[in-house]
């Protein structure tokens, strides 16, 4: 009797048996972190092909500059446009630097090039990456997939410009939040400062305050993506409900932040001015300006929001009170672009042919006549002006010279103090020479001598100055009826020039 | 009248090598002289110049009122281009002759020569093909656009290249959404998503001279808009947005009449067409009926 149960529950259970024990849920979370780890690649990759680098660069930390260089990319990106390239580059320069002091300014810039250069992968048609991964499908194949990526993105400005943005795979990657709701994310990462600060640990509280500020730019980004949608087709775009919730959802949450921020920001400001340790008084200022920063990010999002409102209503008035006509034509969107978007690309590529085919129009063919041509590759190239147009003379006119000492007496003060080095002597002595050659002239030796107490040595090492003027302070008082103070001794120190030129020539 | 005029322009659609500025009536008793045809040859070849404006050419204008008016010079006219491989979109003042390519005309414009990596790439042929799709959309984005002949679409390179992006993040948003796994497998190329395609291929680039990148979704769109404005299908008026334009009376005959029904032509071919009746494709259906459609382009404001 149970047998002929069974078979009639066979099919189920036949069509349940084969699949492999890995299912596609398991294997969904696998993909995901897959995919994760493949964000990272590009970074490692970097410090794998930099031996690859003509010149030796091993000494550069590429991950390090990478990750530094969208941490810079992400801070940069406004809300309407993006970071501009030469602005990364020179703000990565002094990291870039600090690896290799002793390298040329120019191998620093390069590797800086070099690195950002990569994250957007400029050899590539797409300028993305691709990794590679397999995953179990629902019928229990193992299919191997691809998976493309960015992580710096390039994207049109206004006037033309290219600026970058990172996508949200950086930030991921960055932040090392992944695949986490950004408003939860951000509201924890408040609540882990709060709790920071008033513990007065500052040091992860700023690295909280940054990864809070990283979430506002996240969150930014998403609404501009919508806003931007509305601007341009009132219809791709649910106004009914989803449109109208979620900018209700970010006003709330912006008021929300900007309470919780400015709060923040007293506490904050409350331990910078009462901090003991000067470490501390610094973090706290930094986080300051890390909090306020998200503040105006806050309020940029909130102008954009309430633009939003009024931005729909004149689209809606142009779009649907347009005078209706007798007939409808052919639906591009909804019926030839909607469709053909989610098509396998062989498929869609028939559409599109077709509709490139019969709607570019007509050309007339050209026909070239031999003699025209013979004449065209004859004639030399026309010269270019290279130089542009002449420079106007600039008219030039004369300030008046109104230095306080003259050129003579600058002379004669320098011959004063071009002392032995072997010989210092003291200020007064000085000064009473001087008030015998000039009257003035007493004012231009102290200032002098004043100025060579603090004697900028490294400066003079590094232009090769062989002496230095300097002035030390032994406590002596000046007994002088023009100035007070200490009655310092002037002398003159000669520099080590040959050690230095040869340390430069090692250096470089 | 009408009768002889039918069988004339019968006969002349019939031949094989049409020479219609040479040829003489074969039997026809109505005056239609060799000037005629030297006539009806000079319109169509007006025709060819997209960017004529008939009203700039007083010849061109006395021209179009003759085929309006003289149902013979008409047929002549029809017949000349016909003979030449040209379709005859309309004739009127405000479009001029406009004549199209037809298939395998010598005038048609050939995807190989018209992008050289889309012979050889099929995600690059399918790229520039949707850019002209998406270029026409957002010139007519709604149905009544398209019929309305008043109507004069603008458009910018950037959004458009917006536009079909968003269309893209949508689709990826609701493949999300439904848990799919839509990257594709590594060994069939081809099964690759449209909106995948375009999705990864970046918007822009720099390159050494400040050009646009040819290979980027806005240099896409921006080859499209600038061919198309050579094709007197387009006029540029403006640099913001990477470019505006508005379009042409003969951009919107040729969107209507020859590419529209060619492309929904393809696409029943793939048995993939939502079914419409051509008027309220943007209205979203009720819940839960063809969510297909709502999703992507669902109306908020309906009747």
């Amino acid at each position: 009797m149970t047998s002929p149960a069974s078979t009639d529950l066979a099919p189920p259970q036949l069509s349940a048996a084969p699949r492999p024990a890995q299912g596609p849920a398991a294997d969904e979370g696998l993909a995901r972190r897959l995919r994760a780890l493949a964000c990272t690649a590009p970074l490692h990759d970097l410090d794998a092909r930099k031996a690859n680098l003509a010149g030796e660069y091993t000494v550069y930390a590429m991950a390090e500059v990478a990750l530094s260089a969208i941490d810079l990319v992400t801070l940069n990106m406004d809300f309407d446009t993006g970071a501009d390239h030469e602005q990364i580059v020179a703000r990565l320069l002094p990291r870039v630097a600090a690896q290799a002091p002793s390298r040329p300014a120019a191998e620093h810039e390069r590797v800086a090039r070099w690195v950002l250069e990569n994250l957007i992968n400029v050899g590539s048609v797409d300028r993305g990456f691709r990794a590679v991964y397999g995953t179990f499908g629902t019928d229990g194949v193992y299919v191997r997939r691809d998976y493309d990526f960015k992580l710096i993105e390039e994207v049109p400005g206004y006037g033309g410009g290219v600026y970058l943005r990172t996508t949200d795979e950086a930030v991921n990657v960055l932040v090392g939040a992944l695949d986490t709701d950004v408003t939860s994310a951000q509201i924890a990462a408040e609540v882990k400062l709060e709790v920071l600060i008033s513990r007065g640990r500052l040091a992860d509280a700023q690295l909280a305050a940054e990864q809070a500020r990283y979430r506002t730019v996240q969150y930014a980004e998403t609404l501009r993506k919508t806003l931007e949608a509305t601007r341009r087709n009132v219809r791709a775009v649910d106004w009914l409900q989803a449109v109208p919730d979620m900018i209700d959802e970010a006003l709330d949450h912006v008021a929300d932040r900007y309470r919780h921020e400015n709060a923040i920001l007293t506490n904050i400001r409350k331990a910078r001015d009462e901090a003991e340790d000067h470490e501390h008084k610094r973090r706290a200022a930094e986080l300051v300006d890390i909090v306020k920063d998200c503040i105006r990010r806050h309020t940029q999002l909130q102008s954009r929001l309430l633009e939003a409102g009024p931005l729909f209503r004149a689209e809606q008035d142009r779009q649907a009170f347009a005078a209706p006509t007798a007939y409808t034509g052919l639906d591009l969107y909804g019926q030839l672009v909607a469709p053909i978007l989610p098509l396998p690309v062989e498929q869609a590529g028939k559409v599109t042919d077709a509709f490139f085919a019969h709607g570019t129009g007509l050309r007339t063919p050209a026909s070239v006549r031999l003699g025209d041509l013979v004449d065209l590759l004859l004639t030399p190239p026309v010269e270019r002006e290279h130089l542009g147009a002449e420079m106007p003379e600039p008219d030039l006119i004369a300030t008046p010279d109104d230095s306080r000492f003259s050129e003579e007496q600058l002379a004669s003060a320098m011959r004063l103090l071009d002392l032995e080095h072997d010989a210092p002597r003291r200020l007064s002595g000085l000064l009473a020479e001087a008030r015998l050659l000039d009257g003035d002239l007493p004012y231009l030796v102290a200032l002098l001598a004043v100025h060579a107490a603090s004697p900028p040595v490294g400066t003079a090492y590094r232009q090769g100055e062989e002496r230095l003027l300097f002035a030390v302070d032994d406590g002596t008082p000046l007994d002088d009826p023009e100035f007070g103070g200490a009655d310092l001794i002037v002398g003159t120190a000669l520099l080590d020039a040959v050690g230095m030129a040869a340390d430069r020539s090692e250096s470089t | 009248m009408s009768e002889t005029h039918a069988e004339y322009a019968d006969g002349w659609s019939e031949q094989e090598p049409p020479h219609p500025q040479t040829g003489p009536a074969p039997s026809s008793s109505s005056a239609v002289t060799p000037a005629d045809a030297a006539d009806a040859a000079r319109l169509v070849s007006f025709g060819l110049q997209p960017k004529l404006l008939p009203a700039r050419d007083a010849e061109y204008t006395e021209l179009l009122r003759r085929y309006r008016e003289d149902p013979a010079f008409a047929r002549l006219a029809d017949a000349v281009a016909t003979g030449l491989g040209l379709v005859v979109l309309e004739v009127s003042p405000r479009a001029g002759m406009a004549v199209t390519a037809g298939e395998d005309s010598v005038f048609a414009v050939r995807m190989g020569d018209y992008a050289r990596r889309a012979s050889t790439d099929s995600a690059d042929r399918f790229l520039h093909g949707l850019a002209h799709l998406a270029v026409a959309t957002m010139a007519f984005p709604r149905p009544e656009d398209l019929a309305d002949d008043a109507y004069i679409g603008r458009l910018t390179v950037n959004g458009v290249d917006a536009f079909v992006r968003q269309a893209c993040l949508r689709l990826e948003q609701r493949a999300e959404e439904q848990g799919e796994n839509t990257d594709p497998a590594s060994d069939a190329p081809g099964l690759e998503a449209g909106w995948r395609i375009y999705a990864r291929r970046s918007a822009t680039g720099a390159t050494k001279d400040a050009r646009r990148l040819a290979g980027s979704t806005t240099g896409i769109v921006g080859k499209a808009a600038a061919f198309l404005t050579d094709s007197g299908f387009l006029q540029r008026t403006g640099d913001e947005g990477g470019g505006s334009y508005r379009t042409t009376a003969r951009y919107q005959l040729q969107v209507r009449d020859m590419a529209g029904s060619a492309a929904m032509a393809e696409l029943l071919e793939l048995g993939v067409v939502p079914v419409s009746d051509g008027t309220a494709t943007l209205v979203p259906p009720p819940e839960g009926d063809d969510l297909e459609l709502a999703a992507d382009a669902g109306l908020p404001f309906h009747a």
